[in-house]
């Protein structure tokens, strides 16, 4: 029974993340319509006649993939066959299974049975995300090499170098979130920001850790390659990076592991600094409760639908953050990019991290 | 641990281990690495070791194995001409590699002796909070005595590195640099 329900959650999850991913391609051509003041993706022919309303969504939801997958699966020559076939499959396995040991929810007691809403409950949690994170380099190197393409190779190199020096930023980063909440457990991390902060605040990790927030989402940037860090596939330069010999299917595993990525970055941003799904003033167990009010009592399946929600509300919000971030900035330049990850984030979190664990110590001292 | 896991997933892993010695493509070569490391930290994990597990797959898939890919990749290395034109070499390495192999056998051997039945384990085994207080307590002085030998070696590689005296001496190590120095600022 244990492994079942684990079983369905961990399904679950990869079909929202994948499900949610198809959608943002929907919402970045909107997004960007909306940055660029134009109409945007708006031909849906199937139900257009029907429909009162727009449904370009349909069109990149079905039509698409449609296209994408029955297009020809072109193999250039002196290709090595088996990278180029596994690259897709390497870049698109991390980014959609890291979610997984992302909680959406607290414990819900259904029939006697307590049911964690984490697909996979590790005490270790934390790591094995970044263990994950870690490897998405491995798709950018196997396509850029298997592709025999310079310009690919050159793409893979440069992804390569990038995630390497913003991984460094960002490892730094979580240690000091390890610091403050003191477990690797993501669940015991969310459970942790369920309090008040001064009576008012929730007690999130962001207004503790506002440095580490930064950098963290900066490098989580970084981390899905896309503007204004999208070095390793930018098209004025090296057509499409890494990717330039893939097309049909296998490119379109590329793009959804992309759009994957955006996903976790989001979902590890919300748990970490935005309580994940920490409803504030909504305690699981005492009910709703704004400060200086003696809390309200709602029925559990109410507070998890709230706290569910609110998860997703949030994961939701820093998807379409990302997908603003794409279409205001400009690219940066390949020394400012290096400089920023190596110069300028990696001395801050050093020096974020050494602060924190000495206000941990005083404070510990302290009492 | 279950059989039905273990035989496939020790094939995997023996099979990666072979393709790292056998490939003659240096980038074969470190993927197959990489995928038996993978294994490595599949198998931590059924013997309860999950911090370990994921200290594998961070440091050695993740940091170490990606940097290897990385100087490969760039100085796109055809094949594997090392070892084939120097049987000296090839000869010690292979006697290196049966001695250890012969030494982990007797090692083993006398772990599982027949009618043994192995420890119980306590709960808290390979918890992170058991981990650190054996890392940080017990094997103190070794521990940071191999993070002085880590920052001994990068030093090392740095001076080493400084020693050539300019970037232009060497073509291929000189692009990646001279990209980031000579663009306008």
């Amino acid at each position: 029974m244990e492994w079942l329900i684990g079983g369905i959650e961990s399904l679950g999850v990869i079909l929202v993340v994948l499900t949610l991913s198809a959608m943002l391609l929907w919402v970045e051509r909107k997004g960007s319509a909306l940055v660029q003041n134009r109409v945007g993706a708006n031909r849906a022919g199937v139900f257009r006649i029907a429909a009162p309303f727009n449904l370009g969504f349909m069109n990149t939801l079905m039509a698409d993939p449609l296209k994408l997958f029955t297009k020809e699966d072109f193999i250039p020559a002196g290709a090595d066959r088996l990278g180029h076939a596994l690259a897709p499959c390497v870049a698109l396995f991390p980014a959609v299974v890291t979610f997984a040991a992302i909680p959406f929810g607290d414990t819900i007691e259904v029939g006697g049975r307590i049911i964690n809403l984490q697909a996979i409950n590790l005490d270790v949690g934390f790591l094995y995300i970044t263990a994950l994170v870690s490897l998405g380099v491995y798709g950018i190197v196997l396509a850029g090499w298997a592709s025999n393409n310079r310009w690919a190779l050159l793409g893979s190199i440069r992804g390569s170098a990038q995630m390497i020096s913003y991984e460094l930023a960002m490892g730094i980063s979580l240690v000091s979130m390890i610091l403050l909440y003191g477990t690797l457990d993501m669940q015991e991390m969310v459970r942790w920001q369920g309090g008040l902060l001064f009576g008012v605040l929730p007690a999130w990790g962001v207004f503790y850790q506002p440095v580490a927030f930064l950098i963290v989402l900066t490098a989580g940037i970084a981390e899905t390659k896309r503007v204004p860090f999208d070095l390793p596939e930018c098209e004025s330069e090296l057509i499409a990076g890494y990717y330039t010999e893939y097309s049909g299917g296998k490119q379109a595993c590329f793009m959804l592991s992309d759009f994957a990525e955006i996903v976790m970055v989001s979902g590890l941003v919300t748990t970490l600094f935005f309580g994940g799904w920490q409803v504030p003033y909504l305690d699981s167990k005492a009910g709703l409760g704004l400060p200086g009010m003696t809390p309200m009592a709602l029925p559990a399946a109410l507070i998890t639908a709230l706290q569910v929600g609110a998860f997703v509300v949030k994961v939701l919000f820093f998807c379409c953050f990302q997908i603003l971030v794409r279409w205001t900035l400009p690219r940066f330049r390949y020394d400012q990019l290096m400089n920023l990850g190596w110069k300028k984030m990696m001395p801050i979190a050093l020096l974020n991290m050494a602060a924190t664990a000495l206000i941990i110590l005083l404070v510990e001292q302290g009492r | 641990m279950s059989p039905l896991v273990f035989y496939p997933l020790a094939f995997v892993c023996i099979a990666s281990a072979m393709g790292v010695v056998l490939s003659k493509n240096p980038v074969r070569s470190a993927l197959c690495l990489v995928s038996a490391l993978f294994c490595l930290a599949i198998f931590y994990v059924f013997l309860q070791a999950h911090l370990v597990a994921a200290l594998q797959i961070i440091v050695y898939a993740g940091a170490v194995m990606v940097l290897f890919l990385f100087v490969i990749t760039l100085l796109n290395l055809e094949s594997d001409r090392g070892l084939g034109e120097r049987p000296a070499l090839s000869g010690i390495g292979f006697c290196a590699g049966a001695f250890v192999a012969a030494s982990l056998v007797a090692a083993l051997s006398s772990a599982v002796a027949p009618g043994s039945r192995g420890v119980v384990l306590p709960q808290t085994f390979g918890t992170t909070k058991v981990l650190a207080r054996q890392l940080f307590g017990d094997y103190l002085v070794a521990f940071e005595l191999t993070s002085v030998l880590l920052l001994v070696a990068v030093v090392g590689a740095v001076v080493l590195a400084k020693r050539d005296g300019s970037y232009e001496g060497d073509e291929q190590d000189a692009a990646p640099a001279r990209q980031s120095e000579e663009a306008p600022h």
